[in-house]
């Protein structure tokens, strides 16, 4: 171990580390975004709805990241359809995202009392009024643990941005490993980085479903 | 105690007419009419599987019947054939507009969980009704304190007893000044030590000259509370009358097994 390395190391991963965190948010947005729609299509009487909400599902979960990484980067030019390395890293990872968040709030949304729901509509509250006051607010209190861990495994799936050329944490310390020709130490510094990200996730995930679900206790 | 004899140009503010209801190859109800003037309590008795719960949730909608019609008011509750065969209502808008005249506390309470006690009373009067906020609250507050739970105000209903959250539930069910108020076996799920707080509410508004129908196995009670008793047995009006009448002096061999078993 050289600890000069581990210093002069570490100022070129932390600023990489950004890419990290940008593409984390950046997609976990935008899947979130998507997830909604995929959930309550999940859960919809009409069955081409259901079954196409299924299928996307079933397509993210089924098959590695990786593979869909590269089906969007090498892939897609060959139809002609060509995205920048960035761009080809969000979609996949949103896209992924997306069907794995679907599924925990699909999962949230049953988990809301029906004899709640059935008050509210009892009372005169319109199917919007019902899902936007009573079901997604609770939604978000059961859905926060399981959103937690999707949080802390996309923060690790960004590193597969690295394979098509990217410069996130793992890409840098890639780089560098080549370049110092001493891989311990930099993975090293890299894999402390990414735990302290995580860390400081799953508390703030903690906290935050404390807050959320304070009518329980 | 109020008589069933209304006014002749009196609507009432409840008519059923031969409703009937299925539930795959169950008949629950066969053909039951009724009707609730202003001012009348209605009592609907009989054993577990009779169709009681089923017929106070027809009167808000809750369950669709299959055939018969419903008034509110006069008003008559529009309902078609969806494309696969189940009977609906016409226009959701109009059920929405109704079910805030008919309110309905449930066995369950069914409070929302994540909101206070007063934003559950205040929640259908603003987003329902749109009445302005500091109105709704104030009439909550008053509400609140008619039902002896005035300091629950801020309080989130799993930290309630159950007796507490159904009286919460009854003054969120009045909160939308409903005509009538159906109550659906609201003591059924309480500890019995419980269950006197709750039905000394429903007595008060028996008194206030409220319109409600009620179903329950508290005997008892329903024989203080009644102006008009319903016994519904396999799905039909077995026996009808005023309590006395009921439950002094039963005619059929069935109301009498009844009453003997509870």
């Amino acid at each position: 171990m050289i600890p000069d390395l581990i210093v002069e190391s570490l100022a070129p991963l932390l600023k990489s580390s950004v890419l990290t965190i940008h593409l984390t948010c950046l997609t976990l947005a935008i899947g979130a975004c998507l997830a909604l729609p995929l959930a309550l299509g999940r859960l919809s009487r009409n069955r081409w709805i259901a079954g196409f909400c299924f299928v996307y599902v079933y397509y993210f979960r089924g098959t590695p990241l990786l593979v869909q990484i590269f089906l969007i980067y090498y892939g897609l030019p060959q139809i002609g359809l060509t995205f920048s390395a960035y761009v080809s890293a969000l979609l996949s990872l949103s896209l992924n995202t997306a069907a794995y968040t679907a599924e925990i709030i699909r999962g949230g949304i049953q988990a809301v009392p029906a004899g709640e729901i059935e008050s509210a509509s009892a009372m005169g509250m319109k199917r919007r009024q019902v899902l936007y006051r009573i079901i997604l607010p609770q939604m978000v209190g059961f859905a926060l643990p399981a959103y937690g861990n999707e949080i802390i495994l996309q923060i690790k799936a960004t590193s597969l941005a690295s394979t098509i050329t990217l410069m996130d944490l793992t890409g840098m310390a890639r780089t560098l490993a080549a370049d110092t020709y001493a891989p311990l130490e930099i993975f090293s510094v890299a894999g402390v980085i990414y735990l302290v990200m995580v860390f400081s996730t799953s508390k703030c995930v903690t906290w935050m479903e404390k807050r959320w679900t304070v009518y329980r206790s | 105690m109020q008589t069933k004899q209304a006014p002749a140009d009196e609507p009432a503010q409840v008519e059923l007419r031969d409703i009937w209801k299925r539930f795959g190859a169950n008949e629950v109800l066969k053909g039951v009419s009724l009707k609730a003037y202003n001012h009348d309590v209605i009592s609907i008795i009989g054993s577990s599987g009779s169709g009681k719960s089923t017929l106070l949730r027809c009167i808000n909608l809750l369950e669709v019947p299959d055939k018969g019609s419903i008034y509110i008011n006069r008003e008559p509750i529009q309902m078609i054939h969806a494309k696969d065969g189940r009977r609906i209502p016409s226009e959701r808008s109009q059920v929405i507009r109704l079910r805030t005249r008919v309110s309905m506390v449930f066995q369950n309470f069914n409070l929302w969980s994540h909101m206070t006690v007063l934003q559950n009373l205040t929640e259908a009067p603003i987003r329902v009704q749109k009445r302005p906020r500091n109105e709704a609250i104030e009439y909550a507050e008053y509400l609140l304190h008619k039902v002896g739970i005035a300091e629950k105000r801020d309080d989130y209903p799993a930290k309630l007893s159950g007796g507490q959250q159904q009286r919460v539930a009854i003054a969120r069910a009045l909160a939308v000044m409903p005509q009538v108020l159906l109550l659906d076996e609201i003591t059924s799920a309480l500890d019995p030590e419980l269950v006197g707080e709750v039905l000394n509410v429903i007595r008060d508004l028996a008194k206030e000259g409220r319109t409600m129908m009620i179903v329950t196995h508290e005997m008892k009670f329903a024989k203080e509370v009644s102006s008009h008793v319903i016994f519904l047995n396999e799905g039909v009006i077995h026996e009808e009358g005023t309590p006395q009448k009921i439950f002094e002096s039963p005619v059929t061999e069935r109301l009498r097994t009844f009453l003997s078993s509870v």
